[in-house]
């Protein structure tokens, strides 16, 4: 399998009033191309920070960061990025921040419109299409930052904690869909995630990450074969990836 | 999921924006006791002060042979040439400031320290250079609007949310496309607060440079009036630099709430 995005030795600090602190400490990974990795790990421990990285936002204080084998030298709509923070553009409908990004690559009316009707029917915000983000309610928002990111039809999905002010019924539909447009479009996403139950469910490979200084911890494999069903969540083999992953996260070892 | 439905959600929009009643009614009473005091106050004889009757049939002559009118236009022609001027370069500018490094060095300097300075304090050194016709009127004003409208737009674009400038450029947007896109709408309301602002001050240092030196206007009439110890006129001339004022705030307030209705109001 070739290999789509690959961190190599990357270092990332930041000028502190004394020293220097390390928020990304010597952070090597490769992703596969059609891969689906999930990233967990405490807060503060760098992961927004990786993704920026491969999204072209960020640049590593030392090592590198490529794409398709090519050095990222800043970010491009072949890389979809849904932000922590929602980031609509609060002066666009729903439907107008979808478009955006299919305005942008010059798609033509028509089409566009087909395209971002799609992607609002996907995350279920076709009754309110045309309001603006300032009456939507946190998971809504959040629905609509995926929508205007499925929209454009990116090669790679970077997702930072895309469905983490969800409820639980919504939550599950989305990590659904998601695995469905997933399976039929086949794009890498690397999709960072608090919740340890949501990272196995989504992902061949688990990314664990510890803090202080920000690093990789173990890298966990999800044996389970995709589509990924309410069957296999309820399984014993679920559960034990499951508190393998759950104990990487919480009972780490200090850092040497 | 969400219960509410798009209908319900633009009633509760509406609600709100209306003034309530009660506060209209207290708004009234306010003016009513207002005008109460000032007909006790003339009634009981301050320093030859007119009542509310007297400024009204002193106000009732002015509009019938038109100086009114006349004044007023004056001075609006006045405060909105120099307004609009003001306001047309401080947009770039600030804009410039905003956006580049270099042009924010080089100009923020010049744009705080005259800041500092009361435009009125420029009209002395505006007459000398450009003499007593309108040009030093309209220029003072056109100071004193650029300054708080070009600081508003620097500091409106200085503060756009780089989420959002990430957001439009993961998407492919290019530079000028983020200006144009996200810089532009995100600033604007700070734009309009600083025009509010600057129109503000365009009024107030208007009647003052009329005071000093016109042929006609408010401010030139009340100077007159001052002459021959003329109160009713006076009087007259303050409630319509005052009612003139409020107007152009409100339509300005009133292009604000239009413009800016996307914001979030905590
Ligand atoms: N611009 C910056 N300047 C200084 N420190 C920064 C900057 N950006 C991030 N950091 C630091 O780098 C570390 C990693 O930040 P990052 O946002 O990547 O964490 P995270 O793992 O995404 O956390 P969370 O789960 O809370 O989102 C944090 O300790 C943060 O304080
Ligand atoms: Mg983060």
């Amino acid at each position: 399998m070739t290999t789509k995005i690959s961190f190599r030795d990357v270092v990332k600090t930041y000028p502190m009033r004394e020293g220097t602190f390390t928020a990304l400490d010597h952070v090597s990974l490769d992703i596969a191309d059609q891969e689906f990795v999930t990233v967990v790990g405490p807060s503060g421990c760098g992961k927004s920070t990786l993704m920026s990285m491969a999204a072209g936002l960020v640049e590593p204080s030392s090592g590198e960061v490529l794409v398709d084998g090519d050095p990222v030298s800043g970010p491009g709509p072949d890389r979809g990025v849904i932000f922590q923070q929602y980031a609509l553009f609060p002066w666009l409908s729903v439907r107008k921040n979808v478009e955006f990004g299919l305005k942008l690559a010059d798609i033509p009316g028509a089409e566009r419109r087909r395209r971002a009707e799609r992607a609002i029917e996907l995350v279920g915000l076709s009754d309110f299409a045309d309001a603006l983000p300032k009456t939507l309610s946190g998971g809504m928002k959040q629905r609509c930052a995926i929508a205007r990111a499925y929209a454009v039809n990116p090669k790679v999905l970077l997702m930072d904690e895309p469905f983490g002010a969800l409820d639980a019924l919504t939550r599950v539909q989305l990590q659904d869909q998601l695995l469905h447009t997933w399976s039929q479009e086949q794009r890498t996403v690397m999709f960072i995630t608090h919740d340890v139950d949501e990272a196995v469910y989504l992902a061949r490979r688990v990314i664990v990450m510890a803090a202080r200084p920000g690093r990789v911890q173990q890298i966990i494999d999800v044996d389970l074969p995709y589509p990924r069903t309410e069957e296999i969540r309820l399984s014993p083999e679920f559960g034990r990836i499951r508190n393998e992953v759950w104990h990487s996260v919480y009972h780490q070892a200090p850092a040497a | 999921m969400t219960a509410i439905s798009a209908p319900q959600r633009k009633a509760a929009g509406r609600a709100e924006g209306r003034r309530p009643r009660r506060s209209i009614a207290l708004n009234l009473v306010a003016v009513v006791i207002g005008l109460a005091v000032w007909t006790l106050l003339a009634s009981v004889g301050v320093q030859g002060m007119p009542g509310p009757a007297e400024v009204a049939a002193r106000a009732g002559e002015l509009i019938a042979d038109g100086t009114l009118a006349l004044d007023a236009l004056a001075s609006l022609r006045r405060v909105l040439l120099g307004f609009l001027l003001g306001t047309l370069l401080a947009v770039p500018v600030g804009f410039l400031m905003g956006w580049y490094a270099t042009a924010r060095g080089l100009l923020e300097p010049y744009v705080q320290f005259f800041r500092t300075i009361p435009p009125l304090a420029i009209i002395p050194l505006a007459i000398v250079l450009m003499g007593i016709g309108e040009v030093p009127k309209v220029f003072v004003i056109f100071l004193a609007s650029f300054l708080s409208s070009v600081v508003a737009t620097f500091q409106g674009v200085v503060d756009v949310d780089k989420t959002l400038i990430n957001a439009a450029r993961v998407l492919g947007a290019s530079d000028r496309t983020i200006f144009l896109k996200v810089v532009v709408p995100a600033s604007t309301p700070f734009i309009l607060v600083g025009m509010r602002v600057g129109l503000g001050s365009a009024w107030g240092t208007l009647v003052a440079a009329e005071l000093i030196a016109a042929q006609e206007g408010l401010g030139f009439r009340m100077q007159q009036a001052q002459l021959y110890y003329d109160l009713s006129t006076i009087f007259v001339g303050l409630i319509a630099i005052g009612v003139l004022g409020l107007l152009m705030d409100r339509l300005l307030l009133l292009a604000e709430r239009r413009l800016t209705d996307w914001q979030e109001r905590r």
